[in-house]
């Protein structure tokens, strides 16, 4: 299996001029010499200084005050972005109210869909203008904004405007309302995927939104409210606030919304629902993981070790449901982890525009120091630690070589806590029942992972895993037509799919 | 002839792990006859170490309940209602002493008990075709979605009391395969002997249904902040006891359901979760 993938590797890479291809025999770790593969820039075109978008406008902060957006690969400044105030809030969360009393609860449902369609066709047509933006914005590499990231996001929009005139199909025998103005405060780790799954939803049940990107991502969302521009939706019914906590609060807590939707840390999530506690708005938690991957004996071996690298190290391990704890079967863990260390030694890491590159730049300053304290944490609890790359780390910017830590005690904090970045903890179990009992024994119930091939195995381990995804051989997969969402302290209510309709609506 | 011979009175009792214990606090309160100020019964206020010996039992309970085939509980469910069938008069004859109902409301009460416990029985094998769905992914794969139960349900009845409301939630909770830790306070808590009774005979297993009479005010915040209850349903409508609830639920994140609508498929998912399972599809 292993060599197969490898004569594909070599054919794939073959292909692409100036190559040296050496491919030492069985087992050794093969070697390429990768030449740059740099997707251009050009596409995009950043405007230095950004402002926010609030009723079908681009206005100045009242008070302002900017800030800068950063490049992760460089550590560079991208753009300044406008930083909303309290008043900014009030005026973007007025003309979403206005918008929603005015027009957009008033038009038919299908024609509400035609808007929607028509963002998920202006997305599609400047897919890439997107994706490279969204690279150098977050740091991820392009081959996953481009391939992962920017077509979900279209078919997000896609799928829920098809839903804008079906809602009595999505809840037979009953009339649903939406609920009014939505405030959306979503993450950095997948800026613009994150933003469609809260406004497609939003939009197709008839809401009318103010979402605030996060402050180290903000420029993918301001270029989808140019996109909304341009699909002429009605001022105010999408408006799109910048800041860091301080504006995202000033929106949580308006009097005036009646949903909140965040994406985030269980830690800011339980300030939101405390905040929130005390009012009648409606509330959906995205928070954090700590998610189990489980490989049996009886697993596609070579598949599986593909499976644990795309499970922690996709999108820098920027992911919550990343699946950040693997547990592997005593009988085959040796074999198991020397096949993972070959594997990671071929991971690239470096440059995100790079069409080669596997893993990109951690996204900020503070979460590459943050991911360094649980590392240097765990090596000081003297936990077994490897990491590669097949690349040496660029120079300047932000990155972090993917790294694992061995044979971890379950109450270990590098087994317990959320890194959010490309940290892997692994241990190893002897029985199915002890491997659920394992994965369960977690606060948070995001998502899990589980790989053998036989079908009976799977279904029971998928049953007792107490998880809102389970991926059974496979992992990180995402469709607008599933529903994604945690159990416990992972949060409340699901994105995506009918269930997705859920949380932006009243049932009469 | 001899004299009228003395009946034997029932004492009440809690409901923890199938069994009917007395509070391990020693304390009692007493609930009148209604009207009137002679004592109906004296009833175990339970404490906070009740409460956690509930969640502790309900914590097992869960396992066996939520790893029944639907049927099966759907079986129990009616089972229950069976039960209830044969104490009809005695627990009418409760809701008239205590709560001052007469004779015919406290027979719709009862009957209407018994009618909801059909309800969900028939739901139990059907709320997931109705919830579930396979979800057509864009990929060789196979990704569907079912509602799984949420856990360990904590269930404060904080309001004028009525058996088949109260009934009703209960069920609804226990349809999905969740365990419930129920707190009654006075008048309806003089009930709790005879649901527990109910429950016993019903072949529910232990700890699945657990019941506490007692003081609301003192129990809930050990209810609402315990680490092991996964979800709370609030059965009032004191809106600072809601707030406080949904704070206090963050603890752990507690799904906190407050408003309901009975005999209804949303008032059993509001004590699901989803899952979603994704497989390949090929070879």
């Amino acid at each position: 299996m292993l060599d197969k993938e490898k004569d594909k590797k070599k054919k794939k890479h073959s292909k692409s001029a100036n190559k040296t291809v050496k491919v030492k025999t069985h087992k050794a770790p093969f070697e390429f010499e990768y030449s740059d593969a740099p997707e251009s820039r050009d596409i995009v075109k950043i405007k230095e200084r950004n402002l926010l978008y609030i009723n079908g406008q681009w206005q100045e902060p009242s008070e302002g005050s900017f800030f800068p957006t950063l490049n992760p690969a460089d550590g560079e400044v991208l753009a300044e972005v406008a930083e909303a105030s309290a008043a900014d809030v009030d005026k973007a969360v007025q003309a979403a109210r206005k918008a929603y009393e005015g027009t957009w609860s008033k038009i038919p449902a299908h024609e509400r869909g035609k808007y929607i369609f028509r963002i998920a066709r202006i997305l599609q047509e400047r897919a890439r203008e997107f994706a490279v933006l969204e690279t150098l914005d977050n740091g991820k590499p392009i081959k996953e904004s481009r391939d992962v990231d920017i077509p979900l996001v279209a078919s997000h929009f896609f799928y829920n405007a098809g839903w804008a005139d079906k809602l009595d199909y999505a809840f037979p025998g009953h009339k649903v309302t939406p609920i009014g103005v939505a405030a959306q405060v979503i993450p950095w780790n997948f800026p613009l995927l994150m933003a469609a799954w809260k406004i497609a939803p939003a939009l197709a049940t008839g809401n009318c939104v103010v979402l605030k990107p996060a402050e180290t991502t903000p420029l993918t969302a301001l270029l989808l409210a140019e996109v909304i521009e341009q699909a002429g939706l009605p001022p105010g019914v999408v408006n799109i606030v910048t800041g860091a906590g301080k504006t995202g609060a000033a929106l949580v807590n308006h009097p005036d919304v009646n949903k909140v939707a965040f994406t985030g840390s269980t830690e800011v999530g339980r300030i939101i629902a405390k905040a929130v506690a005390k009012t009648n708005k409606k509330l959906t938690l995205e928070l954090g993981g700590k998610s189990a991957h489980i490989v049996y004996e009886d697993a596609a071996i070579d598949q599986a070790v593909e499976g644990v690298v795309n499970g922690i190290f996709f999108n820098q391990g920027h992911v919550c449901c990343a699946g950040s704890r693997l547990l592997v079967e005593e009988s085959i863990a040796k074999d198991f982890v020397e096949k993972l260390k070959e594997r990671m030694s071929q991971i690239r890491v470096g440059d995100p525009l790079d069409k080669n590159t596997d893993v990109g730049a951690i996204n900020s300053h503070r979460e590459l120091e943050k991911i360094r304290g649980f590392i240097n944490e765990a090596k000081e609890e003297g936990w077994e630690y490897f990491s590669a790359s097949a690349t040496e780390l660029p120079g300047k910017g932000f990155f972090q070589k993917p790294c694992f830590f061995n044979d971890v005690g379950s109450a270990a904090s590098i087994f317990r806590q959320e890194v959010f970045g490309p940290v892997l903890a692994i241990s190893t179990f002897r029985t199915p029942q002890e491997a659920i009992s394992k994965a369960n024994d977690t606060p948070y119930g995001l998502a899990a992972g589980v790989w053998s091939e036989k079908a009976s195995k799977i279904q029971k381990t998928a049953l007792g895993l107490k998880a809102g995804v389970i991926w059974a051989n496979t992992y990180n997969k995402f469709d607008p037509s599933s529903p994604f969402g945690g159990y416990y302290e992972s949060g409340w209510g699901r994105e995506g799919g009918r269930h997705g309709l859920f949380p932006y609506v009243e049932v009469q | 002839m001899s004299a009228k011979e003395q009946p034997v009175i029932k004492t009440i009792k809690l409901f923890i792990n199938g069994e009917f214990p007395r509070t391990e606090s020693g304390r009692s309160f007493a609930v009148p006859i209604h009207g009137s100020e002679h004592i109906y019964a004296n009833l175990c206020q339970a404490s906070r170490k009740d409460l956690r010996a509930a969640v502790e039992a309900a914590k097992e309970g869960l396992k066996s309940w939520s790893g029944k085939t639907a049927f099966n509980r759907a079986q129990i469910l009616y089972r229950m209602a069976e039960m209830l069938e044969g104490k009809k008069q005695e627990a009418g004859q409760i809701l008239e002493d205590v709560q001052g109902l007469s004779k015919k409301d406290a027979e719709v009460e009862v009957t209407t008990a018994i009618q909801v416990l059909l309800y969900y029985a028939g739901f139990a094998d059907k709320f997931s075709q109705v919830m579930a769905s396979v979800n057509p992914v864009s990929g060789p794969f196979h990704n569907f979605t079912t509602p799984e139960p949420v856990g360990v349900v904590g269930f404060l009845a904080d309001t004028g009391f009525s058996f088949w409301q109260w009934m009703d939630r209960l069920a609804a909770i226990l349809c999905s395969g969740n365990s419930v830790v129920a707190v009654i306070g006075a008048p309806g808590a003089a009930l709790i002997s005879l649901i527990g009774e109910v429950m016993a005979t019903s072949d529910v297993p232990k700890g699945v249904v657990n019941i506490l009479s007692g003081d609301i005010n003192e129990l809930f915040t050990p209810m609402a902040s315990h680490m092991e209850v996964q979800s709370i349903c609030y059965w009032g409508e004191d809106q600072t006891k809601i707030s406080q609830l949904h704070e206090q639920a963050t603890e752990n994140m507690k799904r906190v359901v407050y408003k309901y609508k009975p005999q209804s498929l949303e008032s059993i998912t509001a004590f699901t979760e989803f899952k979603t399972i994704w497989h390949p599809v090929g070879v």
